[in-house]
């Protein structure tokens, strides 16, 4: 169990703390949080999973994005007790420590992000997309992404890239069958 | 047999990207993603009003908050001669205001505490009594009679003109007019707009007692300079203070200033000996730090019936905000505004400028651009295409003749900037080719026909990019130079260092591929490195478009310092005459006997194991770059659209762009750097910018005010090239990163404006919203965008 800021936070009476459990990447994870604390908050210090970025805090850039049970939500504006019960993945979810995913993959082949910071966010929300539209089109994908902003990249290689990862993922899903 | 240079990721080669792999993994290291033993958090209390004086501020209630460590305040800065700072202009800008707040978000106090909820519990228990004064938000009321003074602070300040400036040649411009067959005049206000990467500023402060050294982790585009500043402005031995630029989650010129969030958090640290960490809301980022453009033009052309400009006449005013901290390193007051014009031959040209202080924040950092060079590049193009209608003339064809041609460089401009290179007309022939130009005109006649709006843009300019040389830039003195340090290993494996920080534009390839072009070290055998000034040589950082010009242009020399002394090596090898010694890539060969070779990395294992008696071991140098001159890249943009007159929505059809930057080092980058940079233009043509009520209220504090386009709006692109090489940079590479930015958003306006040219609109400003648009047609009028704006 985790107790967040346990180490550095004053114990304070008037602070009611609540325990939570949630699935995090496939983990059960038990932690006390106060009400107030923002899962992305949660995830980056409590977890310290720092792929999930911060940015604008008003649910308007997607930096944040996770996905819980399978749905992007933007972390920076859902409270931590709000997962309570709840399946959450992030950037680090998305493949093992020696594999990549084929969106992963697709992002690095079509020059798909500059920064990097929007990266984990975009991914995530393109995974929402291709597990409910395998084959999408690239106004599908523009229209997926329209909640998470990229200043570097003007978007023409990210779409590509979803589209390269779409593709892969339904060559590999037809190898499987034949397989 | 020749290595094949594509192969070893060398020149030309569009290589995947090294950083990627940690970014996709979501394993960067952003500033806010470093956490330190015991580190505190901080956050600053910012200004509800833009004008006023501060009567008293009680921050006992904050200190009662248990978890909060410290709370300042900006008499306590004061007490230690710290409430003020010098800005990159010769300014100076309030740390934490004392006597009156000048903007809305001005910092006025911070708390440091152990959690960062705490530290927002502790600014929020802060009572700051403010005496509202009266507020100003644009240069008109700025040069009023009776404006209040804003900055009061300054003791020769008697009225709010920050600077007057001119240059040219006012009476060759004068006699210009007079021989004018027509003058064609235009106003326009570029707007306020914010650089806006998605990773805000931050720093952690972490001074440590023990040793007496200070460490900053920041989002700093130039950590020398900081460490410079810091050295040399809070008198810190240098030596004793590093920067630690890590991962920046985007720049584009927000991150070049030095912000009171910064210091503050330095002065945190040294107070508390703890390590203290201040990560920017988007708020406050948006409100309070650089801005850019807020510049109004009056220009004119003085013109000859065939076309021909004989000269031009510019005045702008500019709105600095509350303290005037350009952070550009030119010696002209205004950057280079007159590098407006400089693919025409025009003989004669004038330009006065103005700057003013107003109640809104610092602005005039260069958004993705070179100092002022958009807004040229923008009232250039926007005075062309009026021009060009003034005359009745195609706007393509106006351009054409007014060309600097390929055989006249180098250039010197009317303005006195000498330009090098390029191929101007083969550019904008390989763009209407693309975009079909006389098949559209057709198109849009036929369309017209039909009730529907159509229109075609071009926007073509040379800008000068790479800042130095060092006769005419620097930054509080430092020359404007930049650097490379390559240390090749002894199995041929090398650490690359650079002055250079990147923030996504992929410094960690394409150095690489410049070594491995000038050495035939394979790019993936050579790791990169930038952003601690411990470790990296002096260098003054990533914007501007100066990376490639300059510190790319340090790799390659530094490289070649390599390569001279591996030729000493390689004739110890060969037991021959370093005369006799010939080089291809990745290998030196014997004259005659060309399968008597020794490898550059059997060069670097002698450089370790076998060097020749009296040589120096290792193999490693570092290079310092003064260009001779700025890099003229030259970009050619033309885009179509269909408004719509029933509500004045206006569709992207088309964007083509062709570039020539040069030789190109890797392709997929630099056309991801021009995608970027035109969607910046779309989004500066189209919705993006900040604007204020006549209280001084920041309209677009927050992304749900602040526009910036998605994957939805943004239009696609089709890219083509031209290469021109550079005439004097080693690998004959120019800047690309801001050339859509600066060089698109006036296509996009112009094509707005070429639809609408029945209509007698002349101008309207950026962006344009439906309900200018919609103004523009229904009324017949031109349509203003400058503040204050009226909310309803």
């Amino acid at each position: 169990m985790t107790s967040l800021y346990e180490e550095i936070t004053p114990t304070s009476s008037d602070i009611p703390i609540k325990r939570i459990t949630l699935t995090l990447n496939g983990e059960s994870r038990t932690v006390d949080v106060e009400p107030r604390l923002l899962l992305a908050h949660l995830i980056r210090q409590g977890f310290k999973l720092t792929g999930t970025h911060t940015g604008c805090d008003t649910t308007n850039c997607g930096a944040c994005t996770v996905l819980v049970d399978g749905t992007p939500v933007k972390s920076c504006t859902m409270l931590a007790v709000q997962a309570d019960g709840h399946d959450v993945m992030t950037v680090e979810g998305l493949a093992g420590p020696s594999e990549l995913h084929a969106i992963q993959e697709g992002f690095k082949d079509e020059h798909g992000l500059q920064c990097g910071f929007c990266t984990p966010g975009m991914m995530l929300t393109s995974k929402a997309l291709l597990d409910r539209n395998p084959d999408p089109t690239e106004d599908e994908v523009r229209w997926a992404l329209s909640g998470n902003l990229c200043r570097c990249t003007g978007y023409q290689n990210i779409v590509k890239a979803v589209l390269w990862a779409a593709a892969k993922l339904r060559d590999d899903a037809d190898g499987g069958g034949e397989g | 047999m020749v290595l094949d240079e594509i192969k070893i990721g060398g020149l030309g080669a569009s290589r995947l990207r090294v950083e990627d792999n940690r970014f996709i993994r979501g394993k960067g290291n952003y500033v806010d993603d470093i956490v330190l033993p015991g580190m505190l958090h901080m956050e600053i209390l910012r200004s509800p009003v833009a004008h006023a004086r501060i009567k008293s501020i009680d921050t006992s209630k904050a200190w009662d908050i248990p978890g909060v460590r410290l709370v300042l305040t900006g008499e306590m800065l004061a007490a230690r001669n710290l409430a003020w700072m010098p800005t990159l202009s010769y300014d100076t800008q309030a740390v934490l205001a004392t006597d009156k707040v000048r903007f809305q978000g001005q910092e006025v106090a911070a708390v440091i505490a152990d959690d960062p909820y705490i530290a927002k519990d502790g600014c929020e228990a802060i009572i700051v009594e403010y005496e509202p004064l009266p507020v100003i938000v644009n240069p008109e009321q700025a040069r009023a009679a009776d404006a209040a003074i804003i900055r009061d602070d300054k003791a020769n300040q008697t009225d709010n003109v920050v600077f007057n400036w001119e240059v040219g040649d006012k009476a060759g411009t004068d006699a210009a007019f007079s021989r004018a067959d027509v003058v064609s005049k235009i106003e326009m206000h570029y707007p306020r707009s914010h650089p806006s990467p998605i990773e805000t500023c931050g720093s952690i402060a972490d001074f440590d007692r023990a040793t007496s050294k200070l460490t900053v982790y920041m989002t700093s585009q130039a950590p020398h300079i900081i460490r410079a500043a810091v050295a040399l402005v809070a008198e810190l031995p240098e030596h004793m203070i590093r920067i630690v630029a890590p991962d920046i989650g985007g720049g584009f010129g927000n991150k070049v200033p030095v912000y009171p969030g910064y210091v503050v958090s330095i002065l945190a640290s040294i107070l508390l000996e703890k390590p203290v960490k201040w990560i920017e809301d988007k708020s406050g980022n948006l409100i309070s730090t650089g801005f850019a453009r807020d510049i109004y033009l009056k220009g004119e052309l003085a013109l000859r019936n065939d076309g021909k400009i004989l000269g031009v006449r510019m005045h702008t005013d500019s709105d600095h905000g509350a303290f005037f901290s350009d952070a550009q390193p030119s010696k002209f007051k205004i950057g280079l505004i007159h590098a407006a014009f400089s693919c025409y031959d025009i003989p004669a040209a004038y330009l006065t400028a103005q700057g003013v202080y107003t109640n809104k924040a610092p602005g005039g950092v260069a958004y993705r651009c070179s100092f002022r060079i958009t807004e040229a590049m923008f009232f250039q193009e926007r005075m062309v295409q009026a021009a060009a209608d003034d005359l009745g003339m195609d706007q393509a064809e106006f351009r054409r003749i007014n060309f600097v041609r390929d055989d006249d460089f180098p250039h010197r401009t009317a303005f006195g900037f000498l330009t090098d290179s390029g191929q101007y007309a083969k550019c904008l022939d390989v763009g209407l080719e693309a975009i079909g130009y006389q098949d559209f005109l057709k198109e849009k006649e036929e369309a017209k026909k039909r009730g529907r709006l159509l229109g075609l843009g071009i926007s073509t300019m040379t800008e000068p990019l790479g800042a130095g040389n060092s006769r005419e830039y620097d930054i509080l003195g430092i020359k404007m130079f930049d650097s490379a340090e390559l240390r090749v290993h002894m199995t041929g494996k090398a650490l690359l260092r650079t002055g250079a920080k990147t923030q996504g534009q992929g410094h960690e390839t394409t150095w690489g591929q410049i070594v491995a072009h000038e050495l035939g070290i394979p790019a993936e055998d050579v790791i990169v490195e930038e952003g601690d000034t411990d470790t990296a040589p002096f260098g003054m950082g990533t914007y501007a478009s100066r990376s490639t010009p300059v510190a790319g242009a340090a790799v390659a020399m530094a490289a070649r310092k390599i390569r001279a002394k591996a030729r000493k090596l390689a004739a110890h090898l060969l037991e021959a005459s370093e005369e006799d010694i010939e080089w291809e890539l990745g290998r030196f060969y014997l004259r005659g006997a060309p399968q008597r070779g020794v490898t550059i990395q059997e060069c670097a294992m002698a450089a370790y194991s076998n060097m020749p008696d009296g040589m120096e071991p290792g193999l490693e140098n570092v290079a310092y770059y003064d260009p001779p001159n700025l890099t003229w890249p030259f970009g050619c943009y033309i885009v179509t659209v269909e408004v719509d007159p029933q509500t004045g929505v206006w569709d992207v059809l088309r964007v083509v762009a062709v570039d020539d930057c040069g030789v190109r080092i890797n392709p997929m980058i630099v056309e991801g750097q021009i995608m970027g940079g035109l969607t910046e233009a779309y989004a500066m043509a189209n919705m993006q910018f900040i604007t204020f009520d006549e209280d001084g209220n920041c309209i677009g504090g927050n992304y749900t005010d602040y526009l910036l386009p998605s994957a939805w709006e943004t239009p696609g692109y089709e890219l083509h090239e031209v290469v021109t090489p550079c005439p004097h940079h080693p690998i004959g590479a120019k800047g690309i990163g801001e050339c859509a930015t600066v060089g698109g958003p006036a296509a996009f306006v112009n094509a707005v404006m070429d639809a609408l040219k029945d209509y007698g609109v002349r101008n309207v400003d950026m962006p344009l919203l439906p309900d200018r648009v919609y103004k523009a047609i229904t009324e017949r009028t031109d349509v203003s965008g400058a503040p204050p704006v009226r909310m309803e």
